[in-house]
């Protein structure tokens, strides 16, 4: 059994590096050019609509939440603001991100910058982080947002549920980074041009946090707080639900979307929040695409992918098996049954990459 | 010494839309613009080892179709993160139905 080093200065990366497995080249279903074309077409109509509604219902909610604190019928208005503020801006930042949401370059941005915000992802790191989440998705080493490592850390896992990893290990980054710009192991993927940024929006974070506090204690109250800052615990349940089936018990070490990354059908309200990004294999193998062309994208290229779980319930009865096995057996991993129509996985790309280093299956 | 190539021809390429082309070793993007003029650039985005020839045209940027960075195609700026190194240009020029550009 191998095991596994996640550290990008560590030698699963080197090796990555070594052997073509970092920035190699993807498996990708053939789809006709002028069928892309159309598919990747920009608008910004869906996600000025899709925002209007978000923030719309974000402040009706705190107003809610703020006219009844004090009661217990202020809850139902925390949990609702809660989920908006601290899932919905998960696939906010993560779509803007990409530039695709909306055709207007300022309103992806601006989006972008609010929703890193609410989601405590310094806006100049994450930009960079993603990109080689892209480049290199789920190769030990190399990969900055595996979210589940093997074997997987259990109570680490629930915990997130709560957003407590990620704001425990958010504020004394923030801190860092606003004192000194990036940490070393940011450094191996942020350039240089892009340090003085990084600073810069960590300044800026911690001085809103310092003056959310500030009024927290002012008033005698953690009711700032329950705006700004704690909806990143609260509400943080959806996107950590729907973020571990992407690609949770999955292969890693692959170069075929298919293998390590996962299509999972879901209700509207959760489609919402998280932006179509449940189409996740979809959104790997055509990052071009908008989170509102994919439910196209899936209709169209579905033939050539394992087929979709049929709800998130389904997804995890699925996935946290795996998980639990990978406690005992590191190196195992779901491979799903691809239909008659599609082409078969190409193992041989990453078994040519990793040679001896190949998990045995 | 530059020559001029033979790229593709005029209706080769849709409006707003780019093909591959490749030549002694060498891969380039050609591009068609909305206003119906003829540009080329490296076929390789300046960030990482892919071809920009499955990426979008939208007016005068072409969005590399792995991590969405843009350049706008006339002068091969880096217009949107993660490129940050320009795109190599070439002198591009139209006789009768043919597209030329000029290579090293």
């Amino acid at each position: 059994m191998t095991k596994r080093d996640y550290s990008l200065l560590g030698p699963d990366g080197a090796r990555a590096v070594e052997t073509g497995l970092a920035a190699a080249e993807w498996y990708h279903t053939e789809v006709p050019r002028k069928v892309m074309k159309d598919l990747m077409q920009r608008s910004d109509s869906p996600a000025i609509r899709d925002t209007i509604i978000l923030y719309g219902c974000m402040i009706g909610f705190a107003a809610g939440g703020i006219a009844l604190w004090g009661t217990w019928w202020c809850v139902p208005f925390w949990l609702a603001y809660g989920v908006l503020y601290g899932s919905a801006s998960d696939s906010r930042w993560h779509e803007c991100g990409h530039g695709t949401a909306f055709k207007t370059a300022w309103m992806n941005n601006a989006v972008y910058e609010i929703a890193s915000f609410m989601i405590m992802r310094n806006s100049a790191t994450w930009r960079w982080s993603h990109a080689r989440h892209h480049t290199d998705t789920y190769i030990v080493g190399r990969d900055p947002e595996i979210a589940i490592m093997r074997p997987p850390a259990f109570a680490k896992l629930v915990a997130a549920f709560f957003g407590i990893p990620d704001v425990l290990a958010f504020f004394p980054r923030m801190i860092a980074n606003a004192l000194s710009g990036p940490t070393a192991d940011e450094r191996t993927f942020v350039p240089q041009s892009e340090w003085a940024k990084v600073q810069r929006v960590a300044i800026i974070y911690t001085a809103i946090y310092a003056a959310t506090i500030g009024l927290a204690f002012s008033m005698q109250s953690i009711l700032p707080l329950m705006v700004i800052g704690l909806p990143r615990m609260y509400g943080a349940w959806h996107h950590i639900m729907t973020g571990l089936l992407q690609h949770g018990g999955l292969a890693d070490n692959v170069i075929d979307h298919r293998l390590n990354s996962r299509t999972v059908y879901m209700n509207p309200v959760s489609r919402f929040i998280y932006w179509n990004m449940n189409y996740h294999v979809e959104h790997h193998m055509f990052p071009m695409v908008p989170y509102h062309a994919l439910p196209r994208l899936h209709d169209t290229i579905k033939h050539d992918l394992p087929a979709p779980n049929r709800s998130i319930a389904e997804a995890f009865r699925e996935m946290w098996p795996a998980l639990r096995r990978q406690l005992s057996y590191e190196d195992y991993f779901l491979e799903r049954a691809l239909p008659a129509s599609a082409k078969p996985y190409r193992t041989d790309f990453h078994k040519a990459a990793l040679g001896d280093a190949i998990p045995a299956e | 010494m530059p020559q001029w190539i033979r790229a593709c021809a005029t209706d080769d390429i849709d409006e707003e839309d780019l093909i591959r082309f490749d030549h002694a070793g060498q891969t380039y993007a050609i591009y068609h613009s909305p206003d119906g003029k003829f540009f080329a650039t490296a076929g390789k985005c300046t960030h990482e080892d892919v071809h920009l020839c499955d990426g979008l045209v939208m007016g005068h940027l072409i969005e590399c179709p792995k991590h969405n960075g843009q350049f706008d195609y006339r002068t091969g700026e880096a217009k949107r993160a993660p490129v940050c190194v320009n795109l190599k240009t070439f002198p591009v020029k139209v006789e009768g139905d043919d597209v030329f550009i000029e290579v090293a």
